[in-house]
């Protein structure tokens, strides 16, 4: 197991203070930065191999180079604390048990890339995560931390906490942005990319928790140490969301270079002495993975080499007791309640795959189902303003294609074949599937 | 889902902030570049002090943002967490996504509605509890789990259950 690095804090409750957080080092990494300058620290974390951790993987290096060197107005570093893949709760991890290395992030990034104010967006369900954070963001002001000729060095930086008020679509950057202004949070159509016109019209930066809660490692032991502890394409260790059917569902830092199938050890196998039938690897937006393809590395190449990819690191499993067309017909629940509406396939697909699920279930699906959830998901893709449904169609197409005779016989006999009767710990996942 | 029955938490007398909370706005529409964007936390005020965002309060606050009413009534509808009718005194939201629901989510749901007495999406008739169902609410190491006003618990059986139920006064 390597050493913990994002998650060093998580059982020192005493990190959650200022005090107990510098006791251990804290804001050292900050204090080097700014000695280092701005281009220094864009150039170490451009040698970690830094790539965004909220789901897209983009470089992180790479998006902040995107900010225009030469410009009028203010520029704004957005952190997206509105944690949402289903699957995924590591970014409430960080805001609660180790708040001071995200705004030590926030510092180091800011002044990196020049920026004077950022916001930071909490999923609204939040409330403890929130108010964890607020304190800190207070403690920091308070120590002069936060504020203004920030330790001397004539760096000035305030935090807007900002809270969110419940919808998936806005941990999407352009929606985040969006329903920062006021508004619903309907993506916006790119380009500009918000590194050129994003919050209030300004050059903005949107950066997931965790990818900013690892820039003090790489600054206090440089880019080259974190790039060590990863792939070849992708540096670092990150945090895993493991839960489903397994023994020990919880957070797991690891490399990116570890492969699922030891992760799911690490949380102590399938529980209950069942077998693994399948694998959610990187938020539901990820298609699924059967037991036989679980020998993949971690990182953002090997999985989309798999033919998914590493999304949020959330990874679901699920034991041999599950119904693969009830699995699908929760998470298409999910896309369909969740979709913005703003473009028509989205929103149409969505809703229509979701129907077509239920009717599969209900007993009174027709032979030709499948075929039309894979048409209908395919036909959908690329038309959209934002990656939602590209990400939807992850697991329609996946579940439908690696478990075809599962959906075939609910069609044929109405009714299901896998999922034991109650008397024998058979569960229903949705009230579709209760009979 | 069904709308959740009116109840004992009805807005107390007229739609209209104190003076303390009108300071409160002034400085959240002052915080950020543009005062459209302090919304969200105004509307959140709102239905923290008036139960719920009704019609009217919607064009209170609209009047608050010199927004115009349809703008305000698109933002709440938008989002979960606004309520457009009274809820009970206590709002509990089984979250039934994926991993809750491999860890038996409508066992829970199925429970509360029973213990409760009503159908996820209603209100109990004395005005205690609003029982919800959500999507994820990204604790899905405490599955199956819920929240109950501001706190997440989990992992549920009947007896954390029961406790919780027996503490929603």
């Amino acid at each position: 197991m390597t050493e913990p690095v994002l998650s060093r804090n998580f059982d020192r409750p005493e990190a959650r203070t200022l005090p107990g957080y510098r006791a251990g080092g804290g804001y050292e990494a900050f204090r080097k930065a700014l000695a280092l300058g701005p281009e220094t620290i864009a150039a170490e974390v451009k040698k970690a191999n830094l790539r965004g951790l909220g789901g897209a993987g983009f470089p992180t290096a790479t998006k902040w180079g995107f900010i225009p060197p030469k410009r009028t107005g203010p520029v704004y570093l957005v952190v997206n604390a509105d944690e949402g893949e289903p699957g995924t709760f590591k970014d409430r991890y960080i805001l609660e048990r180790d708040p001071h290395a995200l705004i030590e992030g926030m510092l180091i990034s800011a002044y990196a890339i020049g920026c004077h104010t950022s916001f930071i967006y909490i999923r609204g369900e939040y409330v403890e995560p929130w108010q964890v954070f607020s304190d800190a963001v207070q403690a920091a002001e308070a120590a002069g931390l936060v504020g203004a000729n920030i330790l001397g060095s004539g760096f000035e930086h305030r935090i807007i906490v900002h809270r969110g008020a419940g919808a998936y679509i806005c941990g999407e950057e352009t929606g985040l942005i969006s329903s920062l202004e006021g508004k619903k949070g309907w993506p916006k159509v790119k380009p500009p990319f918000p590194a050129i016109k994003g919050a209030f019209g300004q050059p903005t930066v949107v950066n997931n928790v965790e990818t900013l809660a690892a820039v003090p490692h790489i600054i206090a032991r440089g880019g080259e140490w974190f790039a060590g502890l990863g792939s070849k394409t992708q540096g670092g260790t990150r945090l895993y969301s493991v839960s489903g059917h397994v023994s020990r569902p919880g957070v797991y830092e690891a490399s990116v270079a570890i492969t699922l199938r030891e992760l799911i050890e690490r949380a102590g196998g399938v529980a209950n002495g069942r077998r693994l039938k399948a694998v959610v690897p990187g938020g539901s937006s990820a298609a699924l993975l059967t037991a036989d393809e679980i020998d993949v590395t971690m990182d953002v190449d090997g999985l989309r080499n798999a033919g998914t990819m590493a999304g949020s690191a959330g990874v679901v499993v699920m034991d041999e007791t599950t119904c693969i067309p009830e699995a699908l017909h929760v998470v298409a629940r999910f896309y369909a309640h969740e979709s913005c509406g703003q473009c028509t396939p989205c929103r149409e697909c969505t809703g229509w795959i979701y129907k077509i699920t239920g009717r599969i279930l209900a007993g009174k699906g027709v032979p030709q189902d499948p075929d039309t959830i894979v048409d209908v998901a395919r036909r959908g893709v690329g038309s959209t303003i934002c990656a939602f449904y590209d990400g939807a169609i992850g697991p329609y197409i996946s579940y439908v294609e690696k478990f075809r005779g599962e959906f075939d016989h609910h069609v044929r006999h109405g009714a299901c074949d896998v999922r034991p009767a109650p008397a024998a710990g058979g569960r229903p996942l949705s009230p579709a599937c209760r009979s | 889902m069904s709308a959740p029955a009116p109840t004992t938490r009805p807005p107390a007398g007229p739609i209209r902030f104190s003076d303390v909370q009108l300071d409160e706005v002034r400085r959240l529409q002052a915080l950020y570049p543009e005062r459209q964007a302090a919304l969200l936390p105004v509307l959140r005020m709102a239905q923290d002090t008036f139960g719920y965002v009704s019609l009217e309060v919607e064009v209170y606050v609209a009047e608050l943002f010199e927004l115009s009413p349809a703008h305000v009534h698109e933002v709440v509808t938008f989002y979960t967490l606004f309520f457009q009718r009274p809820v009970g005194r206590h709002v509990v939201s089984v979250c039934h996504n994926l991993s809750c629901s491999l860890r038996g989510a409508e066992d829970v749901v199925a429970y509360l509605e029973e213990r409760l007495g009503v159908e996820a999406g209603e209100t109990t008739a004395d005005g205690r509890v609003t029982l919800l169902r959500v999507e994820c609410l990204c604790a899905c190491e405490a599955a199956p789990m819920m929240q109950v006003d501001d706190a997440y618990v989990g992992p549920l059986d009947r007896g954390t259950i029961d406790r919780v139920l027996e503490g929603l006064r």
